[in-house]
């Protein structure tokens, strides 16, 4: 058997076996982390979120206002790369990375909203999403993909 | 020190206004991390260091901010706004910046004079 065709089988068996690795594990992570923060924005559903620049409602003074923050940042994985690089040959949206967008806003939304909780504070105004370039994306196209969010706003207690 | 993002403070004045202060802070994750996530990024979740290295930046980048509002003699500081930038690979910057000023609490509704 030549040695050529070992070295190239073993090298496709590996990228096979990190595929399905990824697809498996990958997903049950997504799906498990989805599933924790429908429960948990369920349960901070009495918080007021809003991205006005007042205080909607209005605040109760003897409480004040403070600035709470929420930041997260989520991998990806070797089946969402390998999705992504495909669609990229044919263009389109690039579902893979969507939800993983999605997830890293909503877990440093919900890191937010439960430290505005625990300081006894019942809404949120002027949240503001912003993203960060953590992995070197934006110097290196070479770099892994990584969502990065960070979120901040102002928590205050509602006067009605 | 008051710090909030928006424009006003509930039950509160503006007195003065100090000027815009701000900090900043560039941070770079160490080699193992980048060597650990490398690792998750073949079957996903959380980067826990990199959250961690975004909290701390934040809050270093707020504490300078601060340290400039103190110089200024301020009370608080509104409308704080955060900023980040890619500097070079694997570095990022947080920037924060605000307008300092001093707030009293808004004077009380005056009571009725006393009737004899």
């Amino acid at each position: 058997m030549n040695a050529d065709l070992v070295i190239l089988l073993i090298s496709l068996g590996i990228s096979f076996v990190l595929l399905v690795l990824g697809w498996i594990v990958g997903r049950a992570r997504e799906q498990a982390h989805m599933r924790d923060l429908d429960a948990r924005e369920a349960a901070a559903r009495e918080v007021l979120l809003t991205g006005l620049r007042s205080f909607p409602l209005g605040a109760d003074p003897r409480h004040g206002a403070v600035l709470v923050s929420g930041e997260c940042v989520i991998a990806t994985d070797y089946f969402k790369t390998f999705a992504a690089s495909l669609k990229k040959i044919f263009g389109g949206e690039l579902t893979s990375f969507e939800t993983l967008m999605d997830r890293a806003r909503r877990e440093a939304t919900m890191r937010m909203v439960e430290q505005a909780r625990q300081m006894g504070y019942d809404a949120v105004c002027n949240v503001r999403l912003e993203g960060v370039d953590i992995s070197g994306t934006g110097t290196n196209p070479q770099a892994q993909a990584m969502a990065a969010a960070t979120v901040f706003g102002t928590a205050y207690k509602r006067a009605v | 020190m008051i710090v909030v993002n928006t424009e006003t403070l509930p039950g509160m004045r503006i007195v003065q206004v100090k000027g815009i202060v701000q900090g900043n802070t560039v941070r770079a994750k160490h080699l193992g991390r980048d060597i650990a996530a490398g690792f998750k990024n073949l079957v996903g979740g959380e980067l826990h260091g990199y959250t961690e290295l975004l909290t701390e930046a934040r809050r270093e980048a707020m504490e300078r901010m601060l340290a400039q509002a103190q110089q200024l003699q301020a009370n608080a500081v509104l409308n704080v706004r955060f900023s980040t930038s890619s500097v070079t690979q694997g570095a990022a910057e947080i920037y924060a910046y605000g307008t300092a000023v001093w707030v009293e609490p808004e004077a009380p509704a005056v009571p009725p004079p006393p009737r004899f």
